[in-house]
């Protein structure tokens, strides 16, 4: 199976891939434009449809080193039935947790539409051997894992060996079979909006299903602008390629207003194709119970106690 | 493996996502029937006794009547001005300053009434209004206000002094932060001004008069006179001024400069504009992307210095108009005050024939037309964001100032020819360029005969930054402490 992507007018990759222009990225400009469509006033039904979307594009996540298989099962149970007494609710798109917990999710998602999602590769720093990421990325996998969240080697990255973290991609796709791939960048450590442009290319280029934003273990996570630079990448790989690659932003995302901002800022670069789980997710945990509030501020006008929604 | 059963369902995407209208409250901001002119410091009936109404070009709703002041009026407004700046050229500058500052706070207590009110009258979208006419009008004051008691500085050794009487003309697309732009310096140097509102947009200067009476301005320090062409002109040939201030076309600048010769009356004149939009192709496409939007589509392209001419780098022609055009048909049209819009009303029927008489012309000569699916409403005057792809330096959608939302596209090859199309006009207010690389930046700003050149960005404004024309965009500068200079003589 061929991973690499062919693109024209490119720049030939070490390993054989073939990049787009890279291009550039104007920090001032891109913030500015984050800015603006973050002031976006989403009312009413438009409001509605983008708190149940963004519901449906959840990667409901616990990546705790005190997670345990009762946290992941209720965790799976709230994936599914994020709302017990509104049965219009839908369910998240995936529950997110690490392989060695990747067989409990899958047990306890069993048959419903929710994916199981697990990190690997050594999470959150990829700062391992590439025989220990694809084993992690293989135990993952077995366990029931639909798809891999992986880290990119961000030491390789920012000192220059951009060819070590394209073949550890390709060597990841390749362990993941059918499952789909998730390539986090972790751009609160690459320092330039250019770099991560930069890696999501490589990323793609390397096969990459979704790019993600961030681990969450590290502050900024995922931020708007960074969002829109990424969507843009995705956009210009699109237009050239006819390729479609997804986005997970992870991180900080804890508030519905938050995720309706993300969700206007997707709709403005990418356009409606791009609403809907198969290519947006939002990685988050604390941000479905803000949703359910808000949806049912929404359908009856008064907000309701946060103890009426489950603690999971 | 465990033998778990995986589902693989698409999910499709929806078909659309209409965001549902959010107007901003027009409630905030109540209008009288009727305005007088705002003369010593009380609203006065006419001498002309003739009113006219002031319309929403986006609904076509008059608003109010307000009077059209006649030659009598203009007399009796520059001796309201005449008598206050006896006193208020005395005054003590830190006082002049407080008063300015007060003007400041009250502008920003009562930005939401203001921005409510410029987008009603002048039809430009509320997120503009309330975020850059407002906040920059504001910082007029403050800043300028900085300087009264500091002008001695800023001058060392030149002992400034007030001109006396200042006529100040501003234009319907920026109506309170044009009177902001003119106003400030005046009053921190200890000149009183009378100014004229453009016709079809004077209501905030109206509200400005009431911002007057809350900050103490003493009476006859600011005047207010409303009215049509006519009423400017006399303004002009009034005898009693010293200085006059103009923010608007190129014709009515030549005329203007007619009229004042041979007379002992300083002059600033700020006038059209039809600015090169540089776009190098190191540059980020994105980000340059939103600068030609903002350049052209921002006001509805009702802005002197609009980056109207676009000049592209040949071999990322094709690329960037794509992207362009994908991202103009994310622009939303529509109602002035839903917080959404990006792209407002035209500021009246006659813009909007002159618009639509270049387009045509812009067709006839050959050049392609784009505009993206949009929907305009019925009522009140709308032009849908235009763009022009192969356009010629001769062709007139490419010489001439079309003050609306239309944009022209030329190519260039290499960095001299850049230069040589984008200083081949009458014209030179404002250029943009878009690189990489900071030394060429540099290298055009040396190059480009415009007042303003902006590195990768576009109408961008601060108080501190002085603007201004060459050739036919007309001469002096406005903002910073360049802006100071044309409100003062020196001894």
């Amino acid at each position: 199976m061929s991973q690499t992507v062919a693109l024209p007018r490119s720049l030939e990759l070490p390993g054989g891939g073939r990049l787009p222009r890279p291009g550039s990225v104007d920090a001032v400009s891109l913030e500015g434009r984050a800015a603006e469509l973050a002031k976006r006033s989403i009312k009413r039904e438009s409001k509605l449809f983008a708190l149940d979307l963004a519901i449906r594009m959840i990667d409901l996540t616990t990546l705790e080193g005190a997670d345990t298989p009762g946290k992941v099962r209720a965790l799976s149970a709230k994936a599914q039935r994020p709302d017990p007494g509104d049965a219009s609710i839908p369910s998240v798109a995936a529950v997110c947790v690490y392989p060695s917990l990747a067989a409990v999710a899958s047990r306890a998602l069993s048959g419903s539409s929710v994916k199981v999602a697990s990190v690997a590769t050594s999470f959150p720093s990829g700062q391992a051997p590439l025989e220990v990421k694809l084993a992690d990325v293989r135990a993952a996998i077995a366990a029931g894992a639909d798809e891999i969240d992986m880290v990119i080697d961000r030491g390789a990255f920012l000192s220059g060996r951009i060819g070590q973290v394209y073949d550890e991609v390709v060597a990841v796709k390749e362990a993941c079979g059918d499952a789909h791939l998730k390539v986090i960048l972790e751009t609160g450590e690459l320092g330039t909006y250019d770099a991560v442009r930069r890696a999501s290319l490589v990323a793609i280029a390397g096969g990459a299903d979704f790019i993600k934003t961030s681990t969450g273990k590290v502050s900024p996570a995922a931020t708007l602008p960074v969002t829109l630079c990424i969507l843009e990448v995705i956009r210009d790989v699109y237009d050239e390629t006819g390729l479609v690659v997804g986005m997970k932003a992870a991180g900080g995302i804890r508030t519905a207003k938050q995720a309706i901002q993300y969700l206007c800022v997707l709709h403005e670069t990418l356009g409606v194709e791009w609403l809907t789980p198969d290519r947006f997710r939002l990685g988050a945990s604390s941000l479905l119970n803000d949703l359910l509030l808000q949806i049912r501020k929404q359908r009856t006008g008064i907000y309701r106690s946060p103890d009426e929604f489950t603690l999971d | 493996m465990g033998a778990v059963e995986k589902q693989h369902t698409e999910v499709a995407a929806p078909a659309a996502w209409d965001y549902a209208p959010a107007p901003e409250a027009r409630e905030i901001v109540s209008f009288e029937r009727r305005y007088g002119l705002f003369i010593g410091g009380e609203q006065v009936s006419p001498r002309s006794r003739s009113w006219f109404p002031t319309i929403s070009p986006s609904t076509e709703e008059p608003l109010a009547e307000v009077a059209q002041g006649g030659q009598k009026d203009v007399a009796l407004a520059v001796d309201a001005a005449r008598e206050a700046f006896r006193t208020w050229s005395r005054r003590k500058p830190s006082e002049r300053a407080k008063v300015l500052f007060r003007i400041a706070r009250i502008l920003q207590e009562r930005a939401r009434e203001l921005a409510v009110a410029e987008s009603l009258d002048g039809g430009k979208p509320i997120k503009e209004s309330r975020d850059v006419d407002l906040p920059l009008a504001a910082a007029h004051f403050f800043y300028y206000g900085g300087w009264a008691d500091k002008l001695e500085y800023a001058f060392p050794g030149r002992r400034p002094r007030p001109l006396g009487v200042a006529a100040q003309i501003v234009p319907w697309n920026f109506p309170l932060l044009m009177l902001a732009w003119k106003i400030a310096p005046a009053l921190a140097c200890g000149n009183t001004v009378v100014l004229k509102p453009a016709e079809t947009t004077p209501l905030t200067a109206l509200l400005f008069a009431d911002v007057c009476r809350q900050a103490e301005v003493p009476p006859g320090v600011v005047n207010i006179v409303t009215g049509d062409g006519s009423t400017g002109a006399y303004l002009v040939r009034e005898k009693g001024i010293d200085k006059v201030a103009f923010t608007g076309s190129t014709e009515v600048g030549k005329a203007i400069q007619r009229e004042l010769a041979g007379r002992e009356v300083s002059l600033t004149l700020e006038l059209g504009g039809k600015a090169a939009n540089i776009v190098f192709d190191d540059c980020a496409l994105d980000q340059a992307v939103e600068g030609i939007v903002n350049g052209i589509y921002f006001n509805q392209g009702h802005v002197c210095c609009a980056g109207s001419r676009l000049l592209v780098q040949e071999s990322i022609h094709d690329q960037l108009v794509r992207k362009l055009k994908r991202r103009m048909a994310t622009l939303r049209i529509g109602d002035p005050l839903d917080k959404n819009t990006d792209v407002g009303a035209i500021n009246s029927s006659a813009q909007l024939e002159r618009i639509a008489e270049l387009v045509q012309s812009g067709v006839d000569e050959g050049a392609e037309l784009y505009q993206p699916p949009c929907r305009l409403p019925e009522k009140g005057w709308w032009f849908a964001p235009t763009v022009f792809t192969n356009v010629a330096q001769s062709h007139r959608i490419a010489r001439e100032e079309i003050f609306g939302p239309v944009l022209s596209v030329l190519t260039f090859r290499t960095p001299d020819e850049a230069v040589e199309k984008a200083n081949n006009t009458m014209y030179g207010l404002s250029a943009g360029v878009w690189t990489e690389k900071g030394s060429r930046i540099l290298w055009m700003a040396d190059r480009l005969r415009s007042g303003v050149v902006w590195g990768n960005t576009f109408n961008r404004f601060d108080p501190s930054s002085p603007f201004g024309g060459y050739k036919e965009s007309g001469f002096g500068r406005e903002g910073g402490r360049h802006g100071l200079e044309p409100y003062l003589r020196f001894e």
